[in-house]
């Protein structure tokens, strides 16, 4: 059996997660989708603390 | 590497207990049951002798029959308590739901404290009593990989392996926090401040202990890991604010950097591949998993009143 695995994960309302992203140097990466983070283009967990309108889909 | 030397005894158990590991075993337990910081501290020092050991005490006593049965027993107690606090909530899905419902769960906050009110006194007691637990940061979890299926382990090992460093020793985040301690003047050796650590922490840490050794218990294991992650990105960018006003070194304020950005990660994995992964490989395990995510929240929650109460600090006004 096989199993999915796919390069990139989109958490609702949160980041998206990357493998392997060429810019990071850990095995999945946050990448911002909120545009909030002061960690910008990484995610800092800042999505958690906006309105549920202004949060990604 | 440097062993765990055997602390202040906290009562009878820990006295003829402490007494018995220098003469090389040979102890049975106490007639009576022994609650508090005396079986916490004596639970805590039998898992030591499954980590790094201890000094001038025999390694083979880490699997002695008598002193498992004591262990056993505190452990017991132990997860008797954990499960008499704990409450499920209705009708969420861990997947789905866990990372909003962890959101609203409001306990009080030590790092909202470190941020804008902590003294340096404060800060400095605070990072020597959570060092038992940061200086084997991940540890406990690793004892759970090889319990599991196939996608959990892969995804367990997948945030494991940023824990660790992803291969370079200089990135292992319990080696970061030593850094950190050694920087900011403190002893970063992990018995170091054990006789200062109250009974919230101790508990704590047994906690992680008991879920990591237990198989039974891995479900409790991965949930109390994604509360963990789920409870760190925030707090910790508060942390380094916060020990940026009170001017500790770069080594300390970057451990705490360094959790932000990797607990938004981890948070999400731990949520979404290793929590799913295991759910989708034992469904059953539903149950423990929240267990496991109420019960961090929890023992974190009595933590943060101890110490406030230790500080003397009126909690509304922390």
């Amino acid at each position: 059996m096989s199993y999915e695995h796919p390069d990139t994960i989109v958490c609702p309302g949160g980041p998206m997660l990357v493998r392997d992203h060429p810019d990071s140097d850990r095995p999945v990466a946050a990448v911002c989708r909120c545009e909030k983070s002061a960690r910008f283009p990484w995610c800092d967990g800042t999505h958690k603390v906006l309105p549920a309108d202004q949060r990604p889909s | 590497m440097r062993t765990t030397t055997l602390p202040r005894p906290r009562g009878e158990l820990t006295e003829h207990l402490f007494s018995a590991l220098r003469a090389g075993g040979d102890f049975r337990g106490l007639a009576t049951k022994t609650t508090g910081d005396d079986a916490a501290l004596a639970l805590w020092v039998l898992h030591e002798l499954h980590y790094r050991g201890l000094t001038d005490i025999d390694d083979a006593l880490e699997w002695d029959p008598q002193l498992l049965r004591v262990r056993r027993q505190l452990e017991a107690d132990l997860e008797d308590r954990l499960r008499s606090r704990f409450h499920a909530p209705a009708g969420l899905s861990f997947v789905e739901d866990a990372l909003d419902w962890i959101d609203e769960q409001d306990g009080p906050s030590l790092a909202r404290h470190v941020h804008r009110n902590a003294s340096r006194d404060q800060v400095l007691d605070l990072l020597a009593v959570r060092s038992i637990y940061h200086l084997k940061e991940s540890d406990p979890v690793a004892w759970v990989v090889p319990r599991l299926g196939v996608r959990a382990k892969a995804a367990l090992m997948e945030l494991q392996y940023d824990e660790y460093g992803g291969g370079d020793p200089n990135r292992l985040h319990h080696h970061l926090f030593e850094l950190g301690m050694e920087a900011s003047g403190l002893d970063p050796a992990y018995d170091a401040h054990l006789d200062a650590v109250p009974l919230e922490a101790l508990e704590q840490n047994n906690t992680l202990s008991l879920f990591g050794l237990h198989r039974r218990l891995r479900g409790a294991a991965l949930g109390h890991l994604a509360a963990f992650e789920a409870t760190s990105s925030l707090p910790s960018r508060r942390m380094a604010e916060g020990l940026r006003r009170l001017d500790f070194p770069d080594e300390l304020v970057e451990y705490y950097t360094e959790h932000v950005e990797a607990d938004a990660v981890h948070e999400q994995l731990a949520v979404r591949t290793i929590c799913a992964g295991l759910l989708a490989e034992e469904p059953e395990l539903e149950g423990d998993v929240w267990f496991g995510a109420y019960t961090c929240l929890d023992l974190e929650s009595r933590f943060a009143h101890a110490m406030f109460a230790r500080w003397g600090i009126e909690e509304r006004a922390a």
